[in-house]
C-alpha cells in the first residue's frame, strides 16, 4: 500500500504509519470526539490524519469523497493513492457537484487542495463550494474553531495555558471527527474556511502564457505542464515522504475538471482518429504513478460522452482505479418514464479497484439512481416492480 | 476429444479447501500441473474480457516462485506492495524473493515517474515514455534479457527463467504500436523460451466491442503463438454474486499443424479472499 510505504516503515497495516506519526512534534492533547480513533486505553493517543480512516477489508487508508452515499458504494471511501474518474453527464450539470463535494470535504478536513481546470479559474471554483451541513451539537464547536483559527493567534489561552508554551502547530478546521459530511448546495462555503485553507490552483490559460521550455514528448503541452505542476507540489510539500525535512501528515486532494476537453489542447473529443490519441492515457498513467507514491487522492471529471473513439474510453477506464459514470435524465426519453420520476439521473459504478486484494467490495445493487432534492444529493437503488 | 484427462468433477464440486495457502490448487488441477513438474519453453496468454483477470497473474507469480524459478516480473499496472500483499495471502513473500535474487521486479508506476521527470543517464527500460514519437521496446527487452540470463559462474541457482508481464495492453496505451509490442514479445520468446528454456506469461485485455484495433491485432497475434490460453470472461447475463466469471482453458500447439483439435475446457469461478474456486458451468455450490 503506497500510503503506508511512504511513511518509511515498509509494507504493513496502519500500525507503521501510526508509529511514524507519533514522534512528530504534536501535543498529546486529542479532542475527544464521538468517534475517537486510535488505540484506546493506556499509552499515548495515536494521531491519525484528519479525514481518513482505514478500510475494513484491507487496512487501506481511505478518504471521503464528500458524498457519504458514494463512499458506501465504493467500499467505505476513496483509497489514498488512487484516481476517481467521474464520467460526466451530458450537459455537465451534476458532475461538477461531485467535483465540489470532493474539494469541500478536503477543506473541512484541513487537507491541502490542488485544483486544475482549463475553463474555470480555481479561485472561482473554490468560492462556489457548498456549505457543510452541521447538526447543532457540532455547530458550536465549528464557531469556536473559526474564531480560534485566526493566524494572528496571540490570543492568550485561559484554560489550556500550558499548551501556549508548546510549539504552535497548524490545526486543521476539523469540526467533528466524522468521516464524510453532508453539504447544502444552496449555500456557499464560508469565506473564512477557504481563506485559512491551503490550496494550489492550476488554471491552464495562465500557465500556458508563460514561455517555459517544455521538453518535447508525446504529451500535449497542457498535460505536461499539469503533470510538472502536480509533481512539484508533491515534492515541495513533502507528500511523497522523500524529504525528511518536510514531514507531511496531511492529504493532498487533487481535482482535475473536464480533462480531455479541447481546451486542454487535446483533440480526443473532436475526432475519432485523433493525433494525440495517447496523450490522455499517458497522462493518466504517470499521474497514477505520482499518486501511488504519495499521500494524495485525485478526482478527475471527463466528458466521455464527447469521446468518439470507444477504444480510448476503454483504455482510460483500465488506467483509472475507481470509475463512476453519471447519466442525467435531462433531455432523454427517461425523463418521462414513470419509473424514474423521482430521480434526476442514474449513477453507474463502472469499476472499483482491487487493491491489495483478490476481491473488491462490489455492491450487490447495480441499478442506482440519484436525485438532488432539498439541497442534498442522494443515491438510491431504483425500485422496480 | 479422445484421450483427454478430465479433472475429477466430484472433487471440484466439493470445493477442495487448499492444503496451504498456495496459489490456487484447484487451478493447478485444472491445468494438470504442479510446481514440481512445471513445463518449459512455453508461452501462456492470459486474457480477460468484461472482467478482471488479474487473479491469474497472482496465481502464476506465486506458482513459479514456488517452483523455484527465476522470475522477471514486468509489473506495469499496480505497485509492488499490492502484488506483495496478495502474494502473501498465497503463501509467497515477494520481498524475500527479491532479496534472495529470485525475483526481478520492474515497478512500472514508480519507474515511470522516475524516468519521466528526470533524464536518466543509462537507457531505462521505460525509456519510451520520454520519446516524442512511437519508438520500440528494445530497452525493455534488454532489461528482461539481463535479468533472466544466468550469471557466468555456471551454477544454476534456479530452475528455469520465467517472464511475467502485467499487462501488455498498457504498453499500447502508452503509445506503443501493436507491432512494437509483438516484436518485443517475439524477442522475449526467442531469448526466454527458446534460448534459456524458460516460460513466458503475459496478460492482454480483450476490449470486446470497444473497437480497439491495435489491441485486437496484439491479441490475435499472441493467440497464434501461445501454447496455453486462459481466457476469463464476465458472465453474459451480467453481475452475479456467486459466480464471478467464466474461465476458458485452451491448450494449443502453435508450431505443429493442427491435425489434432486443440482441447479446451470451460469452467466458472468465484474469487475468494485467498483462493479461487472453480466449478463446472451451472454447478455453482450456491445454486445446487
Amino acid at each position: 500500500m503506497a500510503a503506508v510505504a511512504t511513511c518509511g516503515a515498509g509494507a504493513g497495516g496502519t500500525e507503521s504509519m501510526a508509529a511514524a506519526t507519533s514522534k512528530s512534534n504534536v501535543t498529546s492533547f486529542q479532542r475527544r470526539g464521538p468517534r475517537a480513533r486510535g488505540t484506546d486505553s493506556g499509552g499515548p493517543r495515536l494521531v491519525s490524519i484528519a479525514g481518513t480512516r482505514p478500510s475494513v477489508r484491507n487496512g487501506q487508508l481511505l478518504v471521503s469523497t464528500g458524498l457519504p452515499a458514494l463512499d458506501q458504494l465504493l467500499g467505505g471511501g476513496l483509497a489514498v493513492g488512487t484516481v476517481l474518474l467521474v464520467e460526466e453527464d451530458k450537459y455537465s450539470i451534476y458532475s461538477p457537484l461531485l467535483f465540489k463535494y470532493f474539494l469541500a470535504e478536503g477543506i473541512i478536513n484541513g487537507h491541502t487542495l490542488l485544483v486544475a481546470s482549463a475553463k474555470e479559474d480555481p479561485a472561482d471554483i473554490l468560492q462556489e463550494l457548498p456549505a457543510p451541513l452541521l447538526d447543532d451539537s457540532c455547530k458550536k464547536e465549528f464557531d469556536e474553531d473559526v474564531c480560534n483559527k485566526k493566524p494572528e493567534s496571540d490570543i492568550k489561552m485561559k484554560i489550556a495555558w500550558r499548551y501556549q508554551l508548546s510549539p504552535k502547530m497548524e490545526v486543521g478546521p476539523v469540526t467533528s471527527s466524522r468521516f464524510g459530511h453532508y453539504y447544502d448546495v444552496s449555500k456557499r462555503i464560508p469565506r473564512e474556511l477557504i481563506e485559512t485553507s491551503k490550496w494550489h490552483g492550476f488554471f491552464l490559460p495562465e500557465k500556458m502564457s508563460s514561455a517555459d521550455k517544455v521538453e518535447c514528448c508525446s504529451l500535449t503541452p497542457g498535460y505536461m505542464k499539469l503533470l510538472h505542476f502536480i509533481q512539484n507540489i508533491i515534492y515541495e510539500e513533502g507528500f511523497d515522504g522523500s524529504n525528511p525535512q518536510k514531514k507531511q501528515r496531511n492529504i493532498l486532494r487533487i481535482g482535475i475538471q473536464s480533462l480531455g476537453l479541447p481546451l486542454w489542447g487535446d483533440d480526443v473529443c473532436c475526432s475519432e482518429n485523433c493525433d494525440s490519441s495517447h496523450s490522455l492515457s499517458k497522462f493518466l498513467y504517470i499521474l497514477r504513478g505520482l499518486l501511488r507514491t504519495s499521500l494524495s487522492a485525485c478526482i478527475i471529471t471527463m466528458p466521455t460522452h464527447l469521446i468518439q473513439n470507444k477504444a480510448i474510453i476503454a483504455r482510460v477506464t483500465n488506467l483509472s482505479d475507481t470509475v463512476v459514470a453519471l447519466e442525467s435524465f435531462v433531455g432523454s426519453e427517461r425523463e418521462t418514464n414513470p419509473l424514474y420520476k423521482d430521480y434526476h439521473g442514474l449513477i453507474h459504478i463502472r469499476q472499483i479497484p482491487r487493491l491489495n486484494n483478490l476481491i473488491c467490495d462490489e455492491s450487490d445493487v447495480k441499478d442506482l439512481a440519484f436525485k438532488l432534492k432539498r439541497k442534498l444529493f442522494t443515491i438510491e437503488p431504483v425500485l422496480s416492480t | 476429444m479422445k484421450g483427454m484427462h478430465l479433472p475429477d468433477i466430484r472433487m471440484l464440486l466439493q470445493g477442495a479447501s487448499p492444503r496451504s495457502s498456495e496459489m490456487f490448487p484447484e487451478l493447478n488441477n485444472l491445468l494438470n500441473t504442479t510446481p514440481d513438474k512445471a513445463e518449459q519453453g512455453k508461452l501462456t496468454l492470459l486474457c480477460d474480457a468484461r472482467t478482471d483477470g488479474s487473479f491469474l497473474v497472482h496465481h502464476f507469480l506465486s506458482f513459479y516462485l514456488k517452483a523455484n524459478c527465476k522470475v522477471c516480473f514486468v509489473a506495469l499496472l499496480q505497485s509492488f506492495s499490492h502484488y506483495n500483499i496478495v502474494a502473501q495471502k498465497l503463501g509467497v513473500s515477494l520481498a524475500a524473493a527479491r532479496e534472495r535474487g529470485q525475483l526481478v521486479f520492474l515497478e512500472g508506476l514508480k519507474s515511470s515517474v522516475d524516468v519521466f521527470f528526470q533524464a536518466q543517464e543509462d537507457p531505462h527500460p521505460l525509456q519510451f515514455l520520454r520519446e516524442a514519437s512511437a519508438g520500440n521496446l528494445q530497452p525493455l527487452y534488454e532489461f528482461v534479457r539481463e535479468a533472466l540470463t544466468p550469471a557466468d559462474n555456471g551454477a544454476a541457482a534456479w530452475r528455469c527463467p520465467v517472464l511475467l508481464v502485467d499487462d501488455l495492453s498498457v504498453l499500447l496505451s502508452l503509445g506503443m504500436g501493436a507491432v512494437a509490442v509483438l516484436d518485443f514479445v517475439h524477442y522475449c520468446r526467442a531469448t526466454v523460451c527458446c534460448e534459456l528454456k524458460g516460460n513466458m506469461v503475459a496478460l492482454v485485455h480483450d476490449s470486446g466491442d470497444a473497437e480497439d484495433e491495435e489491441n485486437n491485432t496484439l491479441l490475435i497475434g499472441l493467440s497464434h503463438q501461445s501454447h496455453l490460453i486462459l481466457r476469463t470472461e464476465g458472465l453474459a447475463t451480467g453481475f452475479c454474486k456467486d459466480v464471478h466469471g467464466q474461465l476458458r482453458i485452451l491448450w494449443r500447439r502453435p508450431s505443429q499443424s493442427t491435425a489434432r483439435r486443440d482441447r479446451s475446457l470451460t469452467f466458472q469461478y468465484k474469487i475468494q479472499d485467498k483462493n479461487v474456486s472453480f466449478f463446472a458451468r451451472g454447478m455453482s455450490p450456491a445454486i445446487l
